[in-house]
C-alpha cells in the first residue's frame, strides 16, 4: 500500500486531517471509559473503529431540534467533531448531509439496502401518532412509517435524547400531536434510549462503540436505558451533596447561599430523581458545564414524570434514599465509664465492708452476751 | 429534764482526725475546682443520667442515714419511751451534722445556685412539685434538728462566766428553748414524715424510665419505712462504736429492745414489697434473672438477713450480731435507694453513668467532714452519755480513743 | 424487749395512718386532666415527606443563636451532632430498618399538654406558656436537672461544660411566634414535613391523610393521647412503629398524673400534716410530762 493510500485509510486519514494517534486513542478512551469497558479495551476500540469498518449509522429525525446532534458535535477540541462523525460511518443524517431531496432519499434507501440488518438506526425526536401521524412527514411519508420500516431493518435502534425515547417536550400536555417515543412505535424491537435534552455525546458514543467492537448493546435496565449511564440519580453523585446532607440551600436564586454554591434543591431540583450521569460527566468537556454546576437547578430532562410536567422549581421526593451514615441514630452511644473510677469505688467499698465485718467480729467477741445484759441492767431504771 | 452527758475527754488534735482533715482539704479543693468549670469536666453526670451520687448518696442516702434522730424521737417522744433518751444527743447530733452535708451536697449539685434564694419564697412556689416539698422540708428541718441540739451547747455557754453577752444569750436562748421544745420536737418528727416520704415520690413521675420493679405508688410508704430503719440502724452503728471508741459500758438493753422493733417494720417493708409486686403481676420480672432480677434479689436479702437475725431474743442481746445486722439495714436501705434512683434508672440506650474521682472525693470529703465535726462537738460539748444514772455521784466522763 | 403483740400492734398502726394519709385518697380523687388552651399552636411532623435535608437543624441554630456542634463524638466531623444536647435544639435523626427501609425523626421538645416537667420543677422555672408552649425561665432555674430526669422523651438538655448552665430546648421559637411568625424550622423545610398551625386543625390534618392514604400511613398520630396528648404530632411510615423512631410508648395518661395525685392527697389543704402535728404535739406533751416526772422508762 503506498503512502497516499495509507492516508486515506486507518489513522493515516486522521494524521492528514492534522489530528494526531494520540488524540485519536485518548478519543476511544474518553468513549470506552464513559460505557464503563476496562482500559485495556480502547486498544480493540481502536483498531476496530481504524481498520474493521466504521459502523454504519442511519440517523433519522423527526420531532426534534436537533440539539442531540448539536451535542456530539459541541466539543472542545474542533477537531474532535470529525472524529466522533468519522467513529461511525453516517451514511444518512438530515442536518449534516450535504445532499438533498430526492438525492438524499436515494442515499437513504441505498444505505438500507446495502447494510441491511447491520446498521444502527438512530432516531432523534419523538413520533406524532395524531391524525394518522400527518404532523411529521418527511419526503411525503410520515415518521410512523419511516421509523416502523427503516428502525425493523435496523440491526440495532437507538433512541437519542428524551424526545426519542418518551416523546420529549413534543409531548407536554395537552400532547397535540401524541407524539411518543420510539419505543411506542417499534413494539418488540429492543430500542437503546438514550433520554436527555441533550443527552451527554459520550453516552451515544459509548454505546456505538460497544456495538461496533464486540457487537453488543450495554446492559439496559427496564425503560431500554443503558445502566452505565443512567442507574443512578444526579443526587446520589452530586458535587453539591455535602451541602444537602448538611441542610445548606439556596433559598432564592442570587443569595448567599447561591453564592457560596449550596444545594438547589429548595429552588426545585429534581436531581433526587432523575436518572443521568450529569453530575459525574459533566458537557462540553468542560468541568462544571452543567445545569446545577452553573448554579440553576437540575429540572430533570431525561424523566418522563418530571421533564415538562413538573414545574420547574417544585420540590420532589427522593428516589431511593441513601443518607449517609452520618446522620444521628435513632439511639446514640453516649459513651462508657472510667475505668479507674470504677477500680477506686470497689476498693472503697470493699475496705468499707470488710472494716464493718472485723469491727462486728471484734465485738461480738469482746464483751460476753451475759456482761453486757447485766451492766445495762444496772443503768436502765 | 436532767441527764448525764459530758463532754467526752480527749485531744481533738488525732492522728485519725488530721487523716479526715486531709481528705476534705482534697474535696474543697475539688469543690473550688467545680465552681470553676462546670460540673461535666468534674463529675460522670450527662444528659442521660442528671443526677448522680451527690443526690443519690449524699441526699437519699445521707438523709436516711442521718434519720437516727427521728426514729429515736419516735420512740422517745412519741411513745414515751424515756429509757431511750440517752441515744436521743448523739442521734440528734448525727442527724444534724448529715442533714447539713446533705443540704452542702444540694448546694453543690445545683447548677444555677445563685437562683436559689428564691426557692423559700411562697409566691413562686409550684404546689405539685415534690422535690420543692423536700427543699423546704428539709431546709426547716436542718434548723430544727440545730435546734433540738441546741442545749447542748446552750448548757456550756451559759456557764462561761468569762463572756458575759455570750452567758446572757445562752440563757435566754434555753428559757425560749423549754418554752417551745414541745412543738420543735413534734416538728422533729412530723418533717422526717413528710420529705422522707416525698424522696420516694421523687421518683413517681418516670413512669417510663424507672424499671417495674422499683416503681410503684407505695413508693413513699416504702422509703418512709427504710427511712426508720436506717435510723434506728444508724444509732445502733454510731453506739457501738461510740462505745468502743469512748469506752462506755454498752447500752444493750436499749438497743436490743430497738432492734426488737427493727424487726417489725423489717417484715413490714418486705411484706408490702412483695405483696405490692405480686398485685401488679410484676414478680415474673424477678424470675428473668437479669441484671435487675439480681439487684432486686441482693436487695430483698440484705433486708430479710437482718429479720432474720434479730428475730430471737437471744442474739438481740449479742453486740457483734447487732451490729451486723444495723450494718446489714443499713446496706439494704441504700442499696434500696440506690437502686431506686441510679440502677433501675433508665432513660434509654446509649446512656450510662459512673461517678468519676472528683465526683467520689466530694462525697467522701463531706462524709470526712461529719466525722470531723462529730469528733469536734462531742469533745467539746455535753453529748454523749455517762453511763451512770442521773444524780448518780462520781459520773466519770467518757475519754476518746479516737 | 420482744416485740411483744402490742408494739407490733402498735407498728402496724402507725403504717396504717400513713397508708391511710396517702394512696386510698389519691385513688379516690385524681386531679382534674389538662386540656390544651384554646388557641394552641402545634407543629405536624410527618416522616413520610421528610427527606432528611436536615435544613431545620441549620435554621434552628441560627433562629436560636446556637453555636456549631465542635465536640463530635463521631470522628472529625465538623456539626454533626448525635444527638439533642447543649447546642442543639433540633435534630434530625436516621432510623435504619434491618429490612433495608429508612425513615427520618425529627426530635426535639415534644410541648406537652402535661408536661412532666413543668410539674415537676419546683418554681415554675419550666412552665405552659401562652399558646401551650413550654418555656423556660432563666431567672428562675437553680439547675436541679429534675426536669430533666422527669421527662419521658429526654428532652431538657443541660450546658455540662460551664460553671453557669442553662437548661437547652425547643421553645418553638416563641420569640417569633410571639411576632405572628413561625418556627424556624417550618420556614426551612422545603416539603412542608414539618407545618405549623392550630392544633385542633393539625390533628384533624393528620387524621386525614391517614384516612386518605391508609396504605403510606403507620395507623397512628402520635401524640394525639400519648402522655396526655402532645403539641407536637407525629406520622410515621407504613410498617414502621413509633417505638422504632425513639417515641416511646406512654399509654394515655398523662405523665404526671401519678405523682400529682398522691401529692394532692397527702397535701390538699395542708389538713393531713397540720393533722399529724396535732396528735404528735399532743403525744410529745404527754412523753414529756411523764417522763418528767418519773425517772423515765415505761408507764
Amino acid at each position: 500500500m503506498g503512502p497516499s493510500e495509507e492516508r486515506r485509510t486507518g489513522f493515516g486519514k486522521w494524521e492528514a486531517q492534522g489530528v494526531s494517534r494520540r488524540e485519536f486513542l485518548r478519543t476511544c478512551a474518553i468513549a470506552a471509559a464513559a460505557v464503563g469497558l476496562p482500559a485495556w479495551t480502547v486498544g480493540e476500540i481502536a483498531e476496530a473503529a481504524a481498520a474493521k469498518g466504521r459502523p454504519p449509522v442511519i440517523w433519522l429525525h423527526f420531532q426534534e431540534c436537533t440539539g442531540c446532534s448539536e451535542t456530539l458535535l459541541r466539543a472542545s477540541h474542533p477537531a474532535v467533531s470529525d472524529l466522533i462523525l468519522d467513529l461511525v460511518s453516517l451514511d444518512y443524517h438530515e442536518t449534516l448531509l450535504a445532499a438533498a431531496g430526492k438525492q438524499a432519499e436515494e442515499a437513504l434507501q441505498a444505505a438500507v439496502r446495502k447494510n441491511a440488518g447491520k446498521f444502527v438506526c438512530v432516531i432523534e425526536g419523538s413520533i406524532p401518532r395524531a391524525e394518522v401521524g400527518s404532523y411529521c412527514r418527511v419526503g411525503g411519508r410520515t415518521a410512523v412509517e419511516i421509523a416502523k420500516e427503516i428502525g425493523g431493518k435496523a440491526g440495532a435502534v437507538i433512541a437519542i435524547g428524551s424526545c426519542a425515547s418518551w416523546g420529549g417536550i413534543p409531548s407536554a400536555d395537552p400532547n397535540p400531536t401524541d407524539a411518543v417515543g420510539a419505543p411506542r412505535i417499534l413494539e418488540g424491537k429492543t430500542v437503546v434510549c438514550l433520554p436527555g435534552c441533550p443527552p451527554n455525546p459520550y453516552n451515544f458514543l459509548g454505546t456505538v462503540l460497544q456495538y461496533a467492537t464486540y457487537g453488543t448493546l450495554p446492559a439496559l435496565d427496564s425503560l431500554g436505558r443503558p445502566s452505565f449511564a443512567y442507574a443512578r440519580t444526579i443526587h446520589e453523585d452530586c458535587p453539591r451533596r455535602p451541602h444537602f446532607d448538611a441542610g445548606r440551600f439556596v433559598e432564592r436564586f442570587g443569595d448567599e447561599g447561591h453564592r457560596h454554591g449550596y444545594c438547589l434543591y429548595k429552588t426545585g431540583c429534581k436531581g433526587p430523581r432523575t436518572h443521568a450521569p450529569c453530575s459525574l460527566q459533566h458537557f462540553g468537556e468542560v468541568v462544571g458545564a452543567w445545569p446545577v454546576g452553573i448554579g440553576h437547578p437540575c429540572f430533570g430532562c431525561t424523566e418522563q414524570s418530571l421533564a415538562f410536567r413538573v414545574p420547574l422549581h417544585t420540590t420532589v421526593e427522593i428516589d431511593r434514599p441513601t443518607p449517609p451514615d452520618t446522620f444521628a441514630p435513632i439511639h446514640a452511644d453516649h459513651g462508657g465509664v472510667s475505668v479507674a473510677a470504677v477500680g477506686v469505688a470497689g476498693l472503697a467499698v470493699g475496705a468499707l465492708i470488710g472494716a464493718g465485718a472485723m469491727a462486728s467480729k471484734k465485738l461480738g467477741a469482746s464483751k460476753g452476751e451475759g456482761e453486757g445484759k447485766g451492766e445495762a441492767d444496772k443503768e436502765a431504771k | 429534764m436532767s441527764h448525764n452527758a459530758r463532754p467526752v475527754v480527749g485531744a481533738i488534735l488525732t492522728r485519725p482526725f488530721i487523716a479526715a482533715l486531709a481528705v476534705f482539704a482534697l474535696c474543697l479543693l475539688v469543690l473550688a475546682w467545680r465552681f470553676v468549670v462546670g460540673l461535666g469536666p468534674t463529675t460522670g453526670m450527662n444528659d442521660g443520667f442528671p443526677w448522680g451520687i451527690w443526690i443519690a448518696f449524699d441526699v437519699v442516702i445521707g438523709t436516711a442515714l442521718a434519720c437516727g434522730g427521728f426514729s429515736v424521737a419516735i420512740l422517745c417522744y412519741a411513745f414515751n419511751k424515756g429509757k431511750y433518751h440517752p441515744l436521743i444527743r448523739p442521734a440528734v447530733l448525727t442527724s444534724a451534722l448529715g442533714y447539713s452535708l446533705a443540704g452542702a451536697s444540694v448546694i453543690v449539685d445545683l447548677g444555677r445556685y445563685w437562683n436559689v434564694w428564691k426557692i423559700p419564697l411562697i409566691w413562686n412556689w409550684n404546689r405539685n412539685s415534690v422535690l420543692l416539698e423536700v427543699a423546704i422540708c428539709i431546709m426547716t428541718y436542718v434548723v430544727v434538728l440545730w435546734i433540738e441540739l441546741s442545749p447542748a451547747f446552750l448548757e456550756v455557754w451559759e456557764k462561761q462566766e468569762k463572756y458575759p453577752l455570750l452567758c446572757r444569750a445562752a440563757r435566754r436562748a434555753h428559757g425560749w428553748l423549754n418554752r417551745y421544745l414541745i412543738a420543735i420536737l413534734a416538728l422533729g418528727i412530723l418533717l422526717p414524715t413528710m420529705h422522707q416520704s416525698s424522696l420516694g415520690s421523687l421518683m413517681l413521675v418516670m413512669v417510663s424510665k424507672l424499671h417495674k420493679l422499683w416503681h410503684t405508688p407505695l413508693l413513699p410508704v416504702l422509703f418512709l419505712s427504710t427511712a426508720i430503719l436506717m435510723g434506728y440502724a444508724a444509732v445502733i452503728f454510731e453506739s457501738a462504736l461510740a462505745n468502743e471508741v469512748f469506752d462506755r459500758p454498752r447500752e444493750t438493753k436499749i438497743l436490743a429492745s430497738m432492734s426488737g422493733i427493727m424487726v417489725v417494720v423489717l417484715f413490714f417493708f418486705l411484706g408490702v414489697r412483695l405483696v405490692d409486686l405480686a398485685l401488679r403481676g410484676r414478680l415474673g420480672l424477678v424470675a428473668r434473672l437479669d441484671f435487675y432480677s439480681w439487684m432486686f434479689l441482693l436487695e430483698m436479702a440484705l433486708f430479710l438477713a437482718p429479720a432474720l437475725l434479730l428475730l430471737s431474743q437471744k442474739r438481740r442481746y449479742n453486740p457483734g450480731i447487732e451490729l451486723i445486722s444495723a450494718i446489714l439495714m443499713m446496706l439494704a436501705g441504700s442499696l434500696y435507694r440506690f437502686d431506686t434512683f441510679l440502677v433501675g434508672f433508665n432513660p434509654g440506650p446509649g446512656w450510662s453513668y459512673f461517678p468519676t474521682i472528683p465526683e467520689m472525693t466530694v462525697t467522701i470529703g463531706f462524709v470526712a467532714f461529719e466525722f470531723l465535726a462529730y469528733l469536734f462537738i462531742v469533745k467539746t460539748f455535753p453529748i454523749i452519755h455517762t453511763g451512770v444514772a442521773p444524780h448518780a455521784f462520781g459520773a466519770a466522763a467518757p475519754k476518746s480513743s479516737v | 424487749m420482744s416485740p411483744t403483740r402490742r408494739s407490733v400492734l402498735k407498728g402496724i398502726a402507725s403504717a396504717a395512718t400513713l397508708a391511710a394519709t396517702g394512696v386510698p385518697k389519691a385513688l379516690a380523687a385524681p386531679p382534674r386532666r389538662k386540656t390544651p388552651p384554646a388557641d394552641a399552636v402545634g407543629l405536624l411532623y410527618d416522616a413520610t415527606r421528610c427527606i432528611g435535608c436536615q435544613a431545620c437543624v441549620v435554621k434552628c441554630k441560627e433562629a436560636n443563636g446556637l453555636p456549631p456542634d465542635t465536640g463530635t463524638p463521631r470522628g472529625a466531623m465538623y456539626d454533626a451532632p448525635d444527638d439533642l444536647n447543649a447546642t442543639t435544639k433540633n435534630i434530625i435523626k436516621l432510623y435504619k430498618g434491618e429490612d433495608g427501609r429508612t425513615s427520618f425523626m425529627k426530635a426535639q421538645c415534644m410541648h406537652c399538654v402535661d408536661p412532666a416537667c413543668a410539674s415537676v420543677c419546683m418554681i415554675s422555672a419550666l412552665h405552659k406558656g401562652p399558646r401551650g408552649i413550654v418555656e423556660w425561665d432563666p431567672d428562675k432555674c437553680v439547675g436541679c436537672r429534675y426536669c430533666m430526669t422527669a421527662c419521658p422523651f429526654n428532652v431538657p438538655k443541660y450546658e455540662w461544660q460551664t460553671a453557669f448552665p442553662k437548661i437547652v430546648k425547643c421553645e418553638m421559637c416563641r420569640h417569633l411566634v410571639a411576632k405572628g411568625g413561625i418556627p424556624a424550622c417550618v420556614a426551612a423545610c422545603p416539603r412542608e414535613a414539618v407545618i405549623f398551625g392550630g392544633l385542633e386543625k393539625l390533628r384533624a390534618d393528620a387524621k386525614g391523610r391517614i384516612a386518605g392514604e391508609p396504605k403510606k400511613y403507620f395507623p397512628k398520630v402520635y401524640g394525639d393521647t400519648d402522655g396526655g396528648g402532645t403539641q407536637v404530632l407525629y406520622l410515621s411510615a407504613a410498617g414502621i412503629p413509633f417505638g422504632k423512631l425513639g417515641l416511646p410508648d406512654l399509654g394515655d395518661e398523662p405523665v404526671p398524673l401519678l405523682t400529682e395525685s398522691l401529692t394532692h392527697a397527702v397535701y390538699q389543704g395542708f389538713i393531713a400534716p397540720v393533722a399529724l402535728y396535732g396528735i404528735l404535739g399532743f403525744a410529745v406533751y404527754r412523753s414529756w410530762r411523764s417522763q418528767r416526772l418519773g425517772e423515765g422508762g415505761e408507764k
